[in-house]
């Protein structure tokens, strides 16, 4: 049978025309006057980062596609020293140790811990004995993401730490149970009732609630200590979030969540990035203000503008059109992964390509979820739109990865579920 | 069954995709709020301020013109990092101290917006700041206009400007007027405000987070330019203006010149003075609460405010009343013992011939002709009642722009002292009063007030025989076709031309053998009329009245000095030497005219209680 190697055009056309948007987005938030083309200054580095991911994915290309699975240890162990490595030799920016100075390049790391990780997921999880049953492979599948992410965490960048959860939705897909993923959002449920109504008035609904259900119940002597075991677990959770809430999280991290929350204003302390953020989308309007005129991006006022907060330019300049098609093109690209995910003949292929699109969501999810107040504020970037050489270079490898894997499924004869 | 899953994240992907998409629609299509929040943030609107309206005197001589004040400005008060506190200091000349209260008051008055810094900043500080600005990224200087001087006169016909008032604001019905802008407080600077202001202009551009430009709000569409004000020209003859306050310096007292002709006012002067640039914005802060304490009263303007009893300069004036009336005619003569009987009281007279003719009654200033002229008239067979005479003689008095506001352009004029006989009924009863109970009203005393300015009126009414023009200081308005309406008609009296031949005789008579004929000018043929105002306070009040040449009258005009005693000794004198300054340019320089001005320019005549008091720095500079 001939193989053929045909990369997938709509999953091409919409990496392309996110790039797009966010070429133009970074030329616009560093944009001064006139004389600034777009080949200047962080634009230019921009389509500089662009150019060298197509240039990586085109030798990708030539690869064979099984080396990918076969040496896929060989990815994960490097991109994990080099997490290591910035620990001792990286550069203190912004309070974060994650960047590696070579000349005048910064290397991040941990952009590309992302893609290791997923080699080595795929890889635990592929293998032919693995079970969601065996203690053992379980944590083994754990410890593959929790050790980067654990990394990540002294860096400092907590932030990108929390993208590793997104794996969470990988091993759903491939059996975990589905309890793990409830039993998160009720924690998250229990977490922010309790910051919103103080663990006091937390306890004493649980233990009404409680009491009510007992009265209804009473003759059911059953039901008393499942009942009881899971009034003192949540109590007991409640409890915790307040301590570690109090204790653990560090003064700004406390305010950030409060603000999402919209427990406290602070507009000009822990707010003022969001509230900025939220005033430059919201005031883009239905059309926006057009390309290079947008007054608040052009004022300075909203900090990292390029990187994490870029939605607010493309909000503010292209208005509520633009912004849909740019979240409607996330979207079809994320669909469009899982879609090829779901094709994959070969299981590493198709958790691989699934790592990818969860990563992407999880990105999505938090970054523009940020900018209009519905997320604390996460230093995360918008993929293939924030300005950052790591983050344009790893996120390129990552999907002509992807795409290669996805191009060469014909050569795979077996499927397996 | 894992597949399902695929499916399940799936729909995960497009209810959060959605769910932002909507989240967009309600911040950028459904609420507004954002978009006027980010237009308060960085759009800012500057304001370009018109040049106001010069002044130039009668002869065209420039007398108030604009001076540039700066104010340094900080665009946002919260974000004013990253300049060097050291330098800046430096380059003020404060102290860290001094700039963290500048800075927290700043805050205070204003969070976001624009807010002062230091106000007023000299003018070599702003060029030694200018140089460096670029340094102190959020600061920058608002240029406004304050007000300069060429002469240090005027002041009251001037007036100031000053800090629009919150009443002000309130008030206005085309919200020109914002916060902090200068408006005309006093003088022709209120009256004239809407000619002088001109109209401000509004610059609309984008500031970043600093409050630096960053570039026009709609490539300057919805910009104005600024309308510089319209320039005024005076009637004031500054160089009388500036002769006759040296002849009032160091008095208490007012002189009024007005052309009869017009009703422009050559002169208007009150005493004591001060410097107009002692009263601009940059330096009234200093001196108004000096001017308020000095019981002289410098800021009164006495000249269209202060309402004096006539005294004998009425008389002329009565002289016609009892001509028009019937009550006397020109060859009606009184017999004046040295005084008038009233019951068991007598009225004084100076001493003069026994036999008063119309025109000696005027020339001696003989108060029995009267009190009988005005008595006939009190109880002459025309009227049914005392009332009803009064009011008859008070409505030729109106005539004559008594009892009333003149109207002229100048701030704060007071419409003087007139009763109505309501005031006389309330005193004795309705019905029950007659000429013996309003007798001291024949001579000018009593229940009395004129303003000089109305005094110079009367005057101008008797140079004109019988009508007058409403006095006015300005007599052009640049683009402006004529001054109003108002200041070009004719007011006629109710005394007809024939009767004022004999008054006009009177008052020639006063300076050529009268009360006024020792300080008569040589070669200029003067009507006059002295009076000696009874003062329960002090001194007599001296005054005078008087128009000239008798003969084709160029200048009326009225003085008063107050606590000085006789009007013949210091009002006539000043009077003179203005119209001979006026008519003759100076031309005679006689030894005893140069005595005369030696001896009232040196004359002290404040009173004793008042000089301690007295702020002389307000008339410095």
């Amino acid at each position: 049978m001939e193989t053929r190697s045909r990369i997938d055009i709509l999953s091409l056309f919409l990496y392309f025309a996110i790039a797009i948007i966010g070429i133009a987005s970074v030329y616009s938030a560093t944009y001064e006057d006139g004389s600034m083309t777009l080949l200047d200054g962080r634009s230019g580095k921009q389509i500089m980062w662009f150019g060298v991911s197509l240039f990586v994915g085109i030798i990708i290309f030539f690869l064979n596609a099984n080396f990918f699975e076969v040496f896929s240890w060989y990815f994960y162990v490097p991109l994990m020293l080099l997490l290591v490595v910035v620990l001792f030799i990286g550069a203190d920016i912004n309070g974060a140790r994650s960047w590696i100075k070579i000349g005048s390049f910064s290397l991040q790391p941990s952009e590309f811990a992302k893609y290791g990780a997923a080699f080595a997921v795929s890889s635990v999880l592929s293998s032919i004995d693995f079970s969601f049953n065996k203690r053992y492979d379980v944590i083994k599948l754990f410890a593959v993401i929790a050790f980067p992410a654990i990394l990540i965490v002294i860096q400092g960048d907590t932030g990108s730490a929390l993208v590793f959860a997104s794996f969470i939705l990988v091993f759903y897909r491939e059996g975990l149970t589905p309890i793990l993923l409830v039993l998160g959002i009720v924690a998250i449920f229990i977490f922010v009732l309790t910051l919103v109504i103080g663990f006091s008035y937390f306890a004493i609904t649980t233990l009404v609630l409680f009491l009510v259900f007992n009265a209804f119940t009473y003759t059911n002597k059953k039901m008393l200590i499942p009942s009881l075991s899971i009034m003192a677990v949540v109590v007991l959770f409640s409890l915790s979030v307040q301590f570690l809430f109090n204790n653990v999280l560090q003064k700004h991290q406390q305010k950030r969540i409060q603000v999402t929350l919209n427990l406290i204003e602070d507009n000009q302390g822990a707010g003022y990035n969001v509230n900025q953020s939220k005033i430059a989308i919201g005031s883009g309007g239905f059309a926006g203000k057009g390309f290079l005129n947008g007054s608040h991006t052009k004022g300075n006022f909203i900090p990292e503008q390029t990187t994490d907060f870029i939605f607010c330019t493309i909000g503010e300049e292209g208005g509520w059109l633009l912004s849909t098609l740019t979240i409607t093109l996330f979207m079809l690209f994320i669909l469009r992964l899982l879609y090829l995910a779901s094709r994959a003949k070969k299981k590493f292929k198709r958790i691989f390509i699934l790592s990818l699109a969860s990563i992407f969501f999880f990105h999505l999810l938090v970054n523009v979820g940020m900018t209009i107040g519905l997320m604390p504020v996460i230093g995360i970037p918008l993929p293939l739109i924030s300005y950052g050489g790591s983050s344009i270079l790893a996120f390129g490898i990552f999907i002509f990865t992807a795409l290669k894997m996805d191009a060469s499924r014909d050569e795979d004869l077996t499927s397996e579920s | 069954m894992n597949r399902h899953r695929s499916l399940y994240i799936s729909i995960a992907v497009v209810i959060i995709g959605s769910i932002y998409i909507l989240r967009l629609f309600q911040i950028q299509v459904l609420d507004d709020s954002y978009k006027n929040t980010a237009e308060r943030i960085s759009l800012r609107k500057q304001t370009i301020y018109p040049q106001r309206g010069l002044i130039f005197d009668r002869e065209n001589k420039l007398v108030v013109f604009n001076e540039p004040v700066y104010d340094l400005m900080v665009s946002v008060p919260i974000r004013l990092g990253g300049i060097d506190t050291n330098s800046f200091c430096g380059v003020l000349g404060i102290d860290r101290l001094e700039f963290d209260t500048r800075l927290a008051k700043a805050k205070k008055s204003s969070y976001r917006g624009k807010a002062v810094f230091m106000k007023n900043v000299s003018n070599q500080l702003y060029a030694r700041m200018q140089e460096r600005l670029y340094e102190f990224k959020g600061l920058f200087f608002e240029i406004r206009r304050d007000r300069n001087y060429k002469y240090n006169s005027s002041a009251h016909v001037l007036g100031y400007l000053g800090e629009v008032s919150k009443n002000e604001l309130g008030t206005q019905e085309d919200d020109y007027y914002e916060q902090g802008d200068y408006v005309g407080k006093k003088g022709i600077e209120r009256y004239y405000e809407d000619e002088l202001r001109g109209l401000k202009g509004e610059k609309y551009f984008y500031v970043d987070i600093h409050g630096v430009n960053k570039g026009s709000y709609k490539e300057g569409k919805l910009d104005v330019e600024a309308i510089d004000g319209n320039n005024l020209g005076l009637s004031i003859d500054i160089n009388l203006q500036q002769y006759g306050e040296s002849l009032l310096n160091n008095k208490m007292g007012s002189v009024v010149a007005i052309e009869p002709k017009t009703g422009e006012v050559l002169a208007l002067i009150s005493s004591p003075f001060y410097n107009p640039a002692n009263f601009n914005i940059q330096n009234r802060g200093s001196y108004y609460n000096r001017a308020i304490k000095d019981p002289t009263k410098p800021i009164f303007n006495r000249a269209v405010s202060a309402p004096y009893p006539p005294g004998s300069t009425f008389k002329p004036i009565m002289a016609l009343i009892g001509l028009e009336n019937g009550a006397i005619t020109p060859a009606t003569h009184f017999g004046c013992p040295g005084y008038f009987r009233l019951g068991r009281r007598t009225i004084k007279c100076h001493p003069h011939p026994f036999s008063t003719s119309l025109e000696r009654s005027i020339a001696s200033s003989c108060n029995t002709y009267y009190c009988n002229t005005f008595k006939n008239m009190m109880q002459s067979d025309k009227y049914a009642s005392t009332e009803e005479a009064y009011i008859s003689w008070r409505s030729y008095l109106e005539s004559f722009g008594l009892g009333n506001k003149l109207g002229v352009d100048i701030s704060s004029e007071f419409r003087g002292w007139l009763k109505e006989p309501s005031f006389y009924d309330q005193m004795h009863g309705k019905g029950r009063w007659s000429y013996a109970n309003i007798i001291s009203l024949s001579f000018g005393q009593g229940e009395l007030g004129l303003t000089p300015i109305q005094i110079a009126n009367l005057a101008a009414c008797i140079a004109n025989r019988g009508y007058y023009y409403t006095p006015h200081v300005v007599r052009q308005i640049e683009n402006v076709d004529a001054i109003q309406e108002e200041f070009r008609t004719k007011h006629f009296t109710k005394v007809s031309a024939k009767n004022f031949d004999a008054v006009i005789a009177g008052m020639l008579a006063v300076t050529q053998n009268g009360t006024g004929a020792g300080v008569a000018i040589k070669g200029i043929n003067i009507g006059g009329k002295t009076g000696t105002v009874q003062n329960p306070h002090g001194k007599n009040h001296s005054a005078y009245m008087a128009f000239a040449p008798v003969e084709d009258p160029k200048i009326a005009i009225a003085v008063v000095v107050e606590e000085a005693g006789y009007g013949a000794t210091w009002a006539a004198p000043i009077a003179h030497l203005m119209i001979e300054h006026y008519l003759q340019a100076d031309s005679v320089t006689e030894s005893s005219k140069m005595y005369l001005e030696t001896r009232l320019k040196e004359a002290n005549l404040i009173p004793l209680k008042y000089r301690s008091q007295r702020d002389t720095s307000l008339y410095g500079n």
